[in-house]
C-alpha cells in the first residue's frame, strides 16, 4: 500500500472499500460478526468465535465471512453475534456461547431460519 | 421505582407555568389514574426547551414525540390517544423545528436506544476495528485530509473553539482554548498526549472507544498535532487494557502504511509519529502531570503547578494532554462543522457524553447521549428502569472523583454548567445507580478506601487526610462513630481541598461532603441510635476489620 497523498486518493480508497463491503452483502453471501470488546471476550466471545470457525471448517461451509467488531454498549448481553444474510436486515443475537453459535451456524446461516431463543430485539 | 414503560415530560420554565403547566401536570396525572396507567407512566418536568411558541410543551418517551402547546384540557385526550391506545395524537403535535434548548436532539430517533445520538461511538460495534479500510469506508481520515490540505492550523483550532467542545476527562476545560495555548507556547518541539489511563472505578467508556474504533483516536491525535505544531505524540494507556493496546498498536501500523502517520502526511510537509505507552496501574497517573512524569520514566507523582503542561510538559516542552473521548469528537466536528456540533446537547455544553451505566437497574452498559439529559431520563429510558423492588436512592457519577447525586437532583440536566451550579460534578462518565438497600456510609467508606490506597503520598493533606477520613467513616460502620468526628471530617475536607497538590486530594473528600449534606440523618442514625438503617454495616468491630 503506497501512502495516500491527497484527498482524492482517499476518496478513491473509500469508494473501493465501500464497493468491497457492498459485494459482501449483495452477492447473497453471509457475514457473521462477533463482538470482541473486552466485555465480549470476558463473557466468552473467544469460544464463540472458535466455535463459528470450527463449524465452518468441519462442515466445509463456503460463502461466509467471519469478522469481529467492538462493543455496541450492551455489555450485559454479551457475547453478541450479528448475522447478515445478503440484503436482509441484520439479526443480533445475545448470550451466544459455543453451543448457541453452532446452532446459529446450522439453523440460520445454513438453514436460513433465525434462532429465535437468542435474538436481541434491536432496531438499527 | 418500578420499571416504567413511558415517561411524560412537561416544560416548567416560568413562561410555561404562566400558561398553565402546573395544571397540566395535575391533569395528566389525573388522566393517567383514570386509565389506571399511573404505575406504568411517569410524569416529570424539564426546564427551558428554547421554544417560546409551543409552550407548555409535552414530550412523551420512549418515542420522544413532542406535543405543544398543550392545555390542561388536552391532558385526557393526550393520555387516551398516546398512552392508552398507543397512537400519536396528531392534532396536538408541535410544529417541527429543532429544539434548541436542553435535550434538543432527543427528538430524533436513531440507533438502538430511544434517542441515542452517537458521535464518539458512531462506528464502535459497527466496524471491524482491525481493518483500516472499514474505517475509511465510514468517512475515516477525511477530517485529517481536510485539515492538513485545506486548513491552516489556526483554522483547525478556531473550528474546535467554535464547536464549544469541552474536555471529557473530568474537568471540562474548553478543548479549543487549550489547543490555542499550546500552539502559542514558545518552543520548536511540542507533543500531544492522549490520556487513556482511565482508572476511575466503574468507568470504561474510553476503552469501548479504543477497542471499537481505534483509528478515530489516531486521526484525532494527528489533527491535534497538526493544529498545535507537534510532530510526536503518545497514547498513555491503562496497563490492564490489553485488547485496546493491541488494537491501537495494529491501527498505528496500518495508519503508517497508508501514510496517515509518519512523514509527509497527505503529501504535505506535516510529519507526525505516534507511540503507545502502557501505564503500570496507578490511579494517580491519570492526572496529567503525573502521567508526564511516568512517561519520562520517573515515579508517577503529580508536579507542582504552575507551570502547566501547555508550556512545560513532556521533557519540559509545550504539551497538549486530552482525554480519549474529547479527542474522539474532533474528526466529526471537522467533517460536519462546528454549527452541527453545537446543535447537539445544551448551549453551554455542546455535544454528547458517553456514560457507563450500572447498579440496581435493568440494563447496564454503555450509552452515548446528548449533554443535558437528566438522570431520571437515563434511568427510565436507557437503563430500562430500576430493578423490580428497587427505589432510586442516589447515583454516583464518575467513579471515585464524581459526586453523589441524591434523588432531589434527578431532574437536573447533566451538563457541565447545570451540575456546577448544583454543586455536583459529572466526573469521568460512570453512573452507578444505587437503590434503597445501599448504605451511604458504606459507599463512602469504599470510596475513601480507594483514595487512601491510591494517594501517591507526595503531600501531607492528602496522604494523611484520606487515611484519617477513612478511619472515622470505618468507625461509624462499626458502631463506634462520634458526632464530633463528623465536624472533624468536614474540617479535614476543607484542608484537603485547600492544600492538596493535585486533583486526587482536592476531590477525595467530595463524597464525605455529599454524604453529610444529603444523608446526614442516615449517618447520625449509625451514631446516635447504633443502627444502620439499611442493615449493610456490621455495627460491631469485626475481627478482620480490627487494626492489625
Ligand atoms: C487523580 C486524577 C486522575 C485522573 N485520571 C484521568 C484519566 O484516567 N483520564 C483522563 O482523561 N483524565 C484524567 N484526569 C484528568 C487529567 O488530569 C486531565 O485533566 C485530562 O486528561 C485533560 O483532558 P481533557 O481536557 O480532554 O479532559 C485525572 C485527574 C486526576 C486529578
Ligand atoms: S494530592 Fe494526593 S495524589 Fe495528589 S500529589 Fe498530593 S498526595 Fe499525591
Amino acid at each position: 500500500m503506497p501512502a495516500i497523498k491527497s484527498l482524492d486518493e482517499l476518496k478513491r480508497i473509500r469508494e473501493e472499500a465501500l464497493k468491497k463491503k457492498e459485494m459482501k452483502t449483495a452477492s447473497g453471501s453471509i457475514q457473521v460478526i462477533v463482538a470482541m470488546g473486552t466485555c465480549g471476550i470476558a463473557a466468552g466471545a473467544r469460544d464463540t468465535m472458535k466455535s463459528v470457525l470450527n463449524y465452518i471448517e468441519e462442515n466445509k461451509v463456503s460463502g461466509v465471512s467471519v469478522t469481529q467488531t467492538g462493543c455496541i454498549g450492551m455489555c450485559e448481553h454479551e457475547p453478541i453475534v450479528e448475522v447478515v444474510v445478503g440484503e436482509q436486515p441484520k439479526v443480533y443475537y445475545r448470550k451466544v456461547n459455543a453451543e448457541v453459535a453452532e446452532k446459529i451456524m446450522k439453523e440460520h446461516v445454513q438453514g436460513g431460519k433465525p434462532v429465535e431463543s437468542n435474538i436481541l430485539p434491536l432496531q438499527v | 421505582m418500578q420499571t416504567k414503560r413511558a415517561m411524560i415530560l412537561v416544560s416548567n420554565d416560568p413562561e410555561s407555568i404562566r400558561l398553565g403547566a402546573d395544571d397540566l401536570v395535575k391533569s395528566l396525572n389525573d388522566a393517567l389514574a383514570a386509565y389506571e396507567l399511573q404505575d406504568e407512566v411517569d410524569v416529570s418536568t424539564i426546564g427551558d426547551v428554547g421554544r417560546a411558541d409551543i409552550l407548555p410543551l409535552v414530550i412523551v418517551y420512549p418515542e420522544a414525540t413532542v406535543y405543544g402547546p398543550v392545555k390542561a384540557g388536552d391532558a385526557r385526550y393526550l393520555v387516551e390517544e398516546h398512552l392508552y391506545k398507543g397512537r400519536v395524537a396528531t392534532d396536538l403535535l408541535a410544529p417541527p423545528k429543532q429544539l434548541s434548548g436542553h435535550i434538543g436532539w432527543l427528538r430524533t430517533r436513531k440507533g438502538y436506544n430511544p434517542a441515542e445520538q452517537r458521535v464518539v461511538l458512531e462506528r464502535a460495534g459497527r466496524i471491524d476495528p482491525d481493518d483500516i479500510e472499514d474505517y475509511i469506508a465510514h468517512s475515516g481520515y477525511e477530517a485529517l485530509g481536510k485539515a492538513v490540505t485545506e486548513m491552516t492550523p489556526m483554522q483547525v483550532i478556531e473550528t474546535v473553539e467554535k464547536s464549544g467542545l469541552q474536555g471529557r476527562g473530568g474537568a471540562g476545560f474548553p478543548a479549543g482554548r487549550k489547543w490555542r495555548f499550546v500552539r502559542g507556547a514558545e518552543g520548536d518541539k511540542k507533543y500531544v498526549i492522549c490520556n487513556a489511563d482511565e482508572s476511575e472505578p466503574g468507568t470504561f467508556k474510553d476503552r469501548v472507544v479504543m477497542e471499537g474504533d481505534p483509528h478515530q483516536v489516531l486521526e484525532a491525535l494527528a489533527i491535534a498535532a497538526y493544529a498545535i505544531g507537534a510532530d510526536e505524540g503518545f497514547i498513555y494507556i491503562r496497563g490492564e487494557y490489553g485488547v485496546a493496546y493491541q488494537r491501537l498498536e495494529k491501527a498505528i501500523r496500518q495508519a503508517e502504511e497508508f501514510g496517515f502517520l509518519g512523514n509527509n502526511i497527505f503529501g504535505t510537509d506535516f510529519n507526525f509519529h505516534l507511540h503507545i505507552h502502557a501505564g503500570a496501574g496507578a490511579y494517580v497517573c491519570g492526572e496529567e502531570t503525573a502521567l508526564i512524569e511516568s512517561l519520562e520514566g520517573k515515579r508517577g507523582e503529580p508536579r507542582t503547578r504552575p507551570p502547566y503542561p501547555t508550556t512545560n510538559g513532556l521533557w519540559n516542552k509545550p504539551t497538549l494532554v486530552n482525554n480519549v473521548e474529547t479527542l474522539s469528537n474532533v474528526p466529526a466536528i471537522l467533517r460536519n462543522g462546528p454549527e452541527w456540533y453545537k446543535a447537539i446537547g445544551t448551549p453551554s455544553s455542546p455535544g454528547t457524553k458517553v456514560y457507563t451505566i450500572m447498579g440496581n437497574i435493568n440494563f447496564s452498559g454503555v450509552i452515548e447521549v446528548p449533554m443535558g439529559i437528566t438522570l431520571r431520563e437515563v434511568i427510565n429510558i436507557y437503563a430500562k428502569g430500576m430493578k423490580p423492588g428497587s427505589t432510586f436512592k442516589m447515583a454516583q457519577t464518575g467513579g471515585a472523583s464524581g459526586s453523589i447525586i441524591p434523588a432531589a437532583l434527578q431532574d437536573t440536566p447533566m451538563d457541565f454548567e447545570s451540575f456546577r451550579k448544583a454543586g455536583v460534578s459529572l466526573g469521568s462518565g460512570a453512573l452507578l445507580i444505587c437503590d434503597q438497600n445501599v448504605c451511604i456510609v458504606d459507599l463512602v467508606k469504599v470510596l475513601l478506601q480507594f483514595f487512601r490506597f491510591e494517594s501517591c503520598g507526595k503531600c501531607t493533606p492528602c496522604r494523611i487526610g484520606t487515611q484519617r477520613s477513612y478511619e472515622i467513616v470505618e468507625r461509624i460502620t462499626q458502631g463506634q462513630g462520634q458526632l464530633e468526628e463528623l465536624d472533624k471530617l468536614l474540617e479535614m475536607a476543607a484542608e484537603m481541598e485547600r492544600a492538596s497538590n493535585c486533583g486526587l486530594g482536592q476531590t477525595a473528600s467530595a463524597p464525605v461532603r455529599d454524604m453529610l449534606k444529603h444523608f446526614r440523618t442516615e449517618v447520625e442514625a449509625h451514631i446516635r441510635l447504633g443502627i444502620c438503617p439499611t442493615g449493610v454495616c456490621p455495627m460491631v468491630v469485626e475481627e478482620e476489620a480490627a487494626p492489625a
